[in-house]
């Protein structure tokens, strides 16, 4: 074992975890070989290539019998791509024009890949079955593990290029100490998911994928660090650091500053399964449910039933507590499959959210009544505890809209999402509407600075801490103290534990954020006045720009706070 | 050489699912069989990524066509199972 600890690699670091543990890389799909040699005999490499095809069709039918829902669904749907004469055709012709097999097999795939992504819409987004069967393809031919994970047996440290929501439903999670990714961006997918699941994570980390399977990594999600085969004092260190993060989250008591201001600590949730996680812990209810993670990779609209069945038991799940429901907020990066729009050129700002009503009102339609459904089938004590909040509303018209239809289909709390700057600036009249609002800080620092949510090159352009984003919550904020209603925040930016003082100083009445989150934000909360949070908000608004806005913000935590959670 | 003219009656067009269904069902019956557009050129009706890759939408008219004497009755059942909505079975 080495005595001297490595230089360190560095990324965009999610939550404020640590982990020390073995790497395991995803291994990525091998491609075929640039000048891979024709073959010797082309009738027995074709019909290798066949033979394979065959077998991994039939591989994957029998996965698929074992699955349920959408991953059945898009398992068959690959096992009879594998199966098509038409595939193993296009092979064998290329391989008889004296092409390697591999390079046939890849060359096939792209050919029909192209008519699916010209085809657009639906059709582009099963180009990904026909890149897995190509990726396992070329991996057997060439003699290659199938790409993915190794089985683990063990906690390790994940490392990927990226991971799509398609590897992270195959992690054993029970196994996954920390996900580093070399791609990726910090309101990314694997972000959200790893913020969801508290597991300590690292994107835009650069070298990571060579690191070597088995190397003993130290992982400090807060400071964005990964240090290679650490040395004895790191390890203890880190051990220290989890075991006072532990003690952090022994404190469940309703989030409140030291002189007793109450700010609600919600989860975000998007599945049953983070529905029972989120009810486990102390959460004081769920601030945003994301309706829309229930139906991703569904090929149909889901019926009336269906969403009944899963509101009542995301309900179930939280107990007593409030559950506050987005309706579907389809388009743009989240297409779903049952409500295409076609081909935008500019999706962030198409029909997206609840623009939705305008191209197919009878899915928005549907999920007013499932959600009215579930609220009167409430006790009538308990009907408040189920709040509906629609996203993407620009006008107090729209808000209106979103009121009356909920409210004729039984929903008693009704709200709007503010993301959209208009609606920050209008929120005292969009609050004359609804009875309640809440900002997703994310999608308004992308509309406030005119910034794509996925180019990680832009992620400082993104930053929450852009005084503009900062002016608009404020803005938001000083409409509901106005209006006298509820101003939450359900951004990633609320699990920012400064950031959370930031919130609670400009007036926001309720944060809500990975669970993974719920500890060090409360834990802030607790050490400062209210009368300190808005000094704090004062500072981090003054700012000339977000790099300084959390800087004098952070100057002006208490000192313990920033030593506990190392900020 | 025999041909039926059937319109797509699945909800959302013959896409993965219904395609997949379609194409096993040509599959079964053993014979040469191809799937148009009206006044299009064929592909094997048996092929899912070709018949994906026509991306057919619901209410689109196409030719099925066999050059065996046998699929009289094959042409029957696939033109019923085209004009089928293979969506709504889930």
């Amino acid at each position: 074992m080495s005595l001297t600890t490595s230089p360190a690699l560095t990324g965009l670091g999610v939550g404020r975890g640590v982990a020390v543990a073995p790497v395991a890389q995803l291994r990525p799909a091998p491609r075929a070989p640039q000048d891979e040699a024709a073959p010797a005999d082309a009738d027995a490499a074709a019909a290798q290539v066949a033979s394979l095809l065959t077998g991994l069709s039939a591989e994957l039918a029998e996965r698929s019998a074992q699955a349920d829902g959408a991953l059945a669904e898009v398992l068959m749907a690959t096992s009879a791509i594998a199966a098509d004469p038409a595939l193993a055709a296009e092979a064998r012709r290329r391989i008889e024009q004296g092409t390697g097999p591999a390079t046939a097999v890849t060359e096939a795939v792209a050919g029909f890949a192209a008519t699916f992504a010209a085809a657009g819409g639906y059709l582009a987004e099963r180009v990904t079955d026909l890149h897995s069967v190509r990726d396992r393809i070329v991996a057997r031919l060439l003699g290659a593990p199938d790409p993915g994970l190794p089985a683990l047996d063990r906690p390790s440290v994940v490392v990927a290029v990226d991971l799509s929501p398609a590897d992270t439903a195959a992690l054993d999670l029970d196994l996954v100490a920390a996900i580093l990714t070399e791609e990726g961006g910090p309101t990314g997918h694997t972000a959200i998911i790893a913020g969801q699941l508290g597991l300590p994570c690292v994107v835009r980390a650069a070298g990571v994928t060579e690191l070597t399977d088995g190397t003993l990594v130290a992982v400090d999600a807060a400071a964005g660090t990964i240090t290679p085969e650490p040395d004895a004092a790191l390890q203890e260190s880190y051990r220290l650091r989890a075991q006072r993060s532990a003690a952090l989250d022994a404190d469940q008591a309703p989030g409140a500053t030291s002189d007793g201001h109450e700010v609600a600590l919600l989860a975000n949730i998007g599945t049953v399964e983070d529905a029972a996680r989120a009810g486990s812990t102390p959460a004081q209810g769920v601030g945003l449910f994301r309706t829309e993670v229930l139906f991703l990779g569904r090929q149909t609209a889901p019926t009336l039933e269906e969403q009944v069945t899963a509101y009542r038991a995301v309900l179930e799940a939280l107990g007593d507590r409030k559950v506050v429901v987005r309706t579907l907020d389809a388009g743009a990066d989240k297409p779903l499959a049952f409500a295409q729009q076609g081909t935008e050129e500019n999706p962030a700002l198409g029909v997206r959210g609840y623009r939705l009503a305008r191209t197919l009102p009878e899915v928005v339609g549907t999920q007013l009544d499932a959600l009215g459904q579930v609220a009167r089938s409430l006790p009538e004590a308990e009907r408040d505890r189920l709040w509906v909040m629609a996203p993407m509303v620009a006008t107090p018209a729209e808000a209106r809209e979103v009121a009356e239809r909920a409210r004729a289909a039984g929903i008693t709390r009704v709200g709007v999402m503010v993301e959209i700057p208009a609606a920050a600036l209008r929120a005292e009249q969009i609050l004359a509407e609804v009875d309640f609002v809440s900002l997703g800080t994310n999608d308004l620092a992308q509309y406030t600075m005119a910034t794509d949510r996925l180019r990680g090159e832009l992620a400082d352009l993104l930053d929450p801490w852009q005084p503009a984003v900062l002016d608009l919550v404020a803005a938001t904020a000083r409409g509901g103290r106005q209006a006298d209603k509820p101003v939450g925040v359900c951004g990633e930016s609320a699990g920012d534990p400064v950031m959370a003082l930031v919130l609670a100083g400009l007036g926001v009445t309720s944060l809500s954020m990975s669970p993974g989150s719920l500890a060090a934000a409360r834990f802030a909360l607790r050490r400062h006045t209210l009368a300190e949070c808005e000094a704090i908000a004062t500072a981090a608004l003054a700012a000339p720009d977000a790099p300084a806005g959390r800087a004098a913000a952070t100057d002006l935590v208490a000192a313990e706070v920033r030593e506990t959670l190392g900020l | 050489m025999l041909q039926r003219r059937a319109t797509i009656r699945s909800s959302s067009g013959l896409h993965a699912r219904p395609a997949s269904h379609f194409t096993q069902a040509v599959a079964a019956t053993g014979l040469p069989i191809t799937i148009a557009r009206a006044g299009g050129e064929g592909v094997p009706a048996s092929s899912v990524l070709m018949v994906m890759g026509m991306a057919l939408d619901h209410g689109e008219e196409v030719v099925l066509a066999s050059e065996s004497t046998e699929a009289e009755a094959a042409l029957e059942e696939l033109v019923a199972l085209l004009e089928t909505d293979l969506d709504a079975d889930s």
